[in-house]
This record gives C-alpha cells, sequence and structure tokens, in this order.
C-alpha cells in the first residue's frame, strides 16, 4: 500500500487550485489525472472567460490551465496523468489504475474534484452516428484539430450550448440552428446577441423530436412546445445537417462518493446527485473534502475558488495551517458570494441551502 | 427579446449610444444588458470611465466624459459586446471585435450585418484591423458606414 498526505482526484480547474493552497500550507499532493494533461475542460475552453481578476477574467480558458499548472509545478506534487481512479473506499483508500496496473493508495486526506458529465437527450435515432455530445465537439475541434461536421444543429443554449456554436463558426462549421426547449435562452446574452448576429437562429419553445439518416445523421425534425412543454401538431420541421450537437446540461461525476457511502443528496437545481458537505468543504466522510462541478454544476470560476478553500481547509484540518490562512478563507469566500450574488446565482444559491452549506 | 433570440429591442440599443453630438469624438457602446458576474471591461479601462463597482453583476455604467474611446474595453471584454463608434462627414465609423478568420483587410468592401445576421443594404469600409498582445488574438476592426446604420450595423460578414 502506497501512503501520501493529500490526494487531489481530478486535474481540472478545481483540483489544480485546491492542489495549489494545500501545497502552500505545506502538504505533499498527489494530483491523479484521467486525461494525459492537467487542466481538465480548460483545455478546450478558447474563449475569454467572465469573473473578476482574482479569477482570470478575460484570459482564455486554455491559457488559464497553463497559469494554473505553472503555479504548482515547482513545488511539492505528483503529478499522475493517465491514471483513473476506480475505487474510493471508507478508510481513505483508493484504488488507481493505470499503465495497466492498479495500485492501491491510502491518503490522510482526498479531495474529489471530478467534475460533471454531459447529460443525453431522448429522442429517435439518437444514436446514428455524427450526433455527440458538445463535450466531444470540443475535444475532437479544440484538443485533436479535427472538425466534427460541416453542417450542425446545436440543441441547448446554455453557456456551453451558446460557447460551443461560436467555436464551430470560428472553426469554419455552418451552425444551421440553436435549438431550445424553454421559453428564454439558458446562458448569458452576450453570448446569445454574439451567434445571431453571425446569422444563426435561435429557436425557444423547440424541440428535436427525432433525427433521420441512412447510416448518418442527415438531419432533424423539430417541433414547438407549448408552455406545458406539448409538442404543438402541425409546428414540425426539418433541418438538413450532417451533425447534431446535444449540449443540454452537465450532472456531477459522483460515483466516487457514492461508492465510498458518502451521505448524497438529489439536488436539481445543482445538476444532480450530489454529496452534502460542511462549510469546509468536508463530505460525511472524514478527510474527503469535494469541490467544484462535482458538488453542483457552476461556472469554471467558482470552481477554481471553491478549490482554493477545499485545499485550505483539507490542509489546515490535517495539521497544515496555510500562512494566510485567515486573509485568504476571508477573501475566497468573499470571491463565491460576489460570483454568485447577481441574478445568475439564484439557482446555486437555492441548490447550495439544501446541503446544508452555509449561505446567506 | 434578447432572451428568445439574442436582439436587443432598438430602444435598448439607443440607451447605450450617447447623443450624436457627442459622437464627433470616438465613445465605447456597451451593449451589456444583463447581470452577469463580469468586470474586466471596468478593470480595463486606463481612464476610470467604465464603472461597475463591488457587485460585479451590476451592469457596466460608461462615463461619456471620460471615455476617449481608446478601445481598450473592446477586447477586455469576454462577451465581445463593446464596440467604439464616432461620426464624422456623414459616416459612421465603429471599431469592432473580431474573432474570425480570414480577416478583413483596410481597404476592402465587406457586406455590413445587422443584429439579426442580415445583410444590410450597403456595404462598409475596412478602414483598419489591429491585433496586438494585449488584445490576445481578438483583432479589433475598424469600419465606416452610412451614417444612418448608426445603430443597425452590428458586425462585418464576407469581403464583397
Amino acid at each position: 500500500m502506497i501512503e501520501k498526505e493529500l490526494v487531489v482526484i481530478g486535474g481540472g480547474p478545481a483540483g489544480l487550485s485546491a492542489a495549489k493552497t494545500a501545497l502552500e500550507a505545506g502538504m505533499k499532493v498527489v494530483i491523479i489525472e484521467r486525461s494525459f494533461a492537467l487542466g481538465g475542460q480548460l483545455l478546450k475552453q478558447t474563449h475569454k472567460f467572465f469573473g473578476s481578476e482574482s479569477e482570470y477574467a478575460r484570459t482564455r480558458g486554455i491559457d488559464i490551465a497553463k497559469i494554473l499548472v505553472s503555479e504548482i509545478e515547482n513545488s511539492d506534487v505528483e503529478i499522475m496523468l493517465n491514471a483513473t481512479v476506480v475505487g474510493l473506499y471508507k478508510d481513505n483508500i483508493l484504488t488507481v489504475y493505470q499503465d495497466h496496473k492498479y495500485m492501491k493508495i491510502k491518503a490522510k486526506a482526498i479531495i474529489v474534484a471530478t467534475g460533471a458529465s454531459e447529460k443525453f437527450l431522448a429522442f429517435e435515432n439518437n444514436d446514428l452516428p455524427g450526433i455527440y455530445g458538445a463535450g466531444a465537439v470540443q475535444t475532437l475541434m479544440n484538443i485533436h484539430g479535427v472538425l466534427p461536421g460541416k453542417e450542425v444543429v446545436m440543441v441547448g443554449s446554455g453557456n456551453i450550448g451558446l460557447i460551443v456554436s461560436y467555436q464551430l463558426i470560428q472553426a469554419g462549421v455552418k451552425v444551421k440552428a440553436l435549438v431550445e426547449a424553454a421559453s428564454r435562452i439558458g446562458g448569458y446574452a452576450v453570448h446569445a446577441s454574439k451567434l445571431r448576429r453571425l446569422g444563426v437562429p435561435i429557436l425557444t419553445n423547440t424541440t428535436v423530436r427525432k433525427a433521420f439518416g441512412n447510416g448518418k445523421v442527415e438531419g432533424v425534425e423539430i417541433v414547438k412546445l407549448d408552455e406545458n412543454w406539448q409538442e404543438i401538431s402541425g409546428t414540425e420541421d426539418q433541418i438538413a445537417c450532417d451533425s447534431v450537437c446535444i449540449s443540454v446540461g452537465l450532472s456531477p461525476m459522483h460515483q466516487l462518493l457514492s461508492m465510498a457511502e458518502a451521505e448524497m443528496t438529489y439536488v436539481n437545481e445543482l445538476g444532480g446527485l450530489v454529496p452534502l458537505k460542511s462549510c469546509d468543504y468536508e463530505t460525511s466522510l472524514p478527510h474527503v473534502y469535494a469541490c467544484g462541478d462535482v458538488t453542483g454544476i457552476e461556472e469554471a470560476s467558482s470552481a477554481m475558488v471553491e478549490g482554493k478553500i477545499a485545499g485550505l481547509m483539507a490542509a489546515k484540518h490535517a495539521g497544515f495551517v496555510h500562512p494566510n490562512y485567515e486573509k485568504l478563507e476571508a477573501e475566497l469566500n468573499e470571491q463565491l458570494c460576489i460570483l454568485r450574488q447577481g441574478p445568475c446565482g439564484e439557482k446555486i444559491r437555492c441548490g447550495l441551502k439544501k446541503v446544508g452549506a452555509v449561505y446567506d | 427579446m434578447i432572451d428568445k433570440n439574442g436582439v436587443a429591442t432598438i430602444e435598448m440599443i439607443k440607451s447605450k449610444f450617447p447623443k450624436k453630438e457627442v459622437l464627433t469624438r470616438p465613445k465605447a457602446i456597451i451593449e451589456c444588458y444583463q447581470e452577469i458576474p463580469c468586470n474586466p471591461c471596468s478593470t480595463a479601462c486606463p481612464f476610470d470611465a467604465i464603472h461597475i463597482g463591488n457587485d460585479i453583476n451590476q451592469i457596466p455604467v460608461l462615463d461619456v466624459d471620460k471615455c476617449t474611446g481608446c478601445s481598450s474595453c473592446i477586447t477586455a471584454c469576454p462577451g465581445l459586446a463593446i464596440m467604439v463608434v464616432s461620426i464624422k462627414d456623414g459616416k459612421a465609423y465603429f471599431k469592432i471585435p473580431y474573432e474570425l478568420l480570414p480577416l478583413p483587410v483596410r481597404g476592402e468592401k465587406w457586406t455590413a450585418l445587422n443584429r439579426y445576421g442580415e445583410k444590410l443594404n450597403k456595404l462598409c469600409t475596412i478602414e483598419n484591423v489591429n491585433i496586438s498582445k494585449k488584445s490576445d488574438r481578438t483583432a479589433v476592426v475598424t469600419v465606416s458606414i452610412e451614417q444612418p446604420f448608426l445603430y443597425e450595423f452590428a458586425t462585418i460578414g464576407e469581403r464583397a
């Protein structure tokens, strides 16, 4: 059995930020990342970020990943890439799969920063080749330089759907339409305006009824929805396309916490099953902390701040008090408060109250 | 409506423009209509002309007198929602953020698009294209078009 001080599961914005503050507090940290590079979803984000300077606003996501990695690379951190945590147990033991080998690690503290996975949409023929999740499109396009198709229909108008549509246009792909079942655009208006002025029709109260095509997607049938989300017959229409991109929300990657039998609860506003947590970001399992999208779907800016707090707390409870602990704790909580206090933060504020997080 | 199709109403657009007499000097037009947690326009302004305050969810307010039209905010805005506008000799000059390829070249005629992405019935002239380290891969394109399109022009489409 390998023994470690702090294991951070996931090298995305939350995990990297957690590692940073824990390292500064003097802990030895291992980051276990499933992918071949650190950065998580930031590696696919070619757009400039919102927020304030402390969350790297106006810096492109891909460059934020570089900054977060540079902040930890000369410290006492061990980075395991292409390594998947496949088991988490109650006694702080985790099993890791890397290079065709399993290993067991016992950690004094664990920070779960596994992020989220994409939701999918049920419709006829949704398994036709050419129908992708938005994350897959971003991975293909922004990491591997491969276009998903030439003419795309985007389903879902949250920030991811809006941003990926814009990235598709930047890559030279025609976005035939953006379809949204709700009566309003889900993401930021500025992102929607950016698409509309480039000629992308934004169809609210509309859903995809089915995809069609011979061996691959050749088009979708859309239909209008009434205020009770019922299809309005006679409003069917068809859009020809060679790709469909599904962006209908994210769910927290709760599986490891569920496996270790952390107390979980289903909170719609947070995207699904999430761990109960104390205001120190500790789950019901002693010395197991959680931060970022695994505790509720939000923007990467909040994930970074949450990560920093989780790192501070995990270190403190293990006897490593950050030299600027009090100042940092106050500043970070203030930052989170500001990020969440506007109308766009209403859903997350409401959700967090349900998991026991102190939120005024 | 902007929450249904991404297009602001003409009243909303006009509320972001100063009086035409003021536009003899270039001024920032900040088309930010929604309270979102974001403040780079304010921190990027070297003249303290864009105010948001401690609650970064507030909508930015422009101090027209302090704004010099320097364009720092154009490429700082992550929403690409700011342009700098001026009027001279019957023409409106727009500095817009642009992140598509190919980049236009000075002197070219391009189609002009409104906020729906529809072509306006006049072409615009590319006056300048600027891309600097500070702008971080967002180009600032200066275009001119007949003044009556002041409230309609939104971006450029394709080379004519």
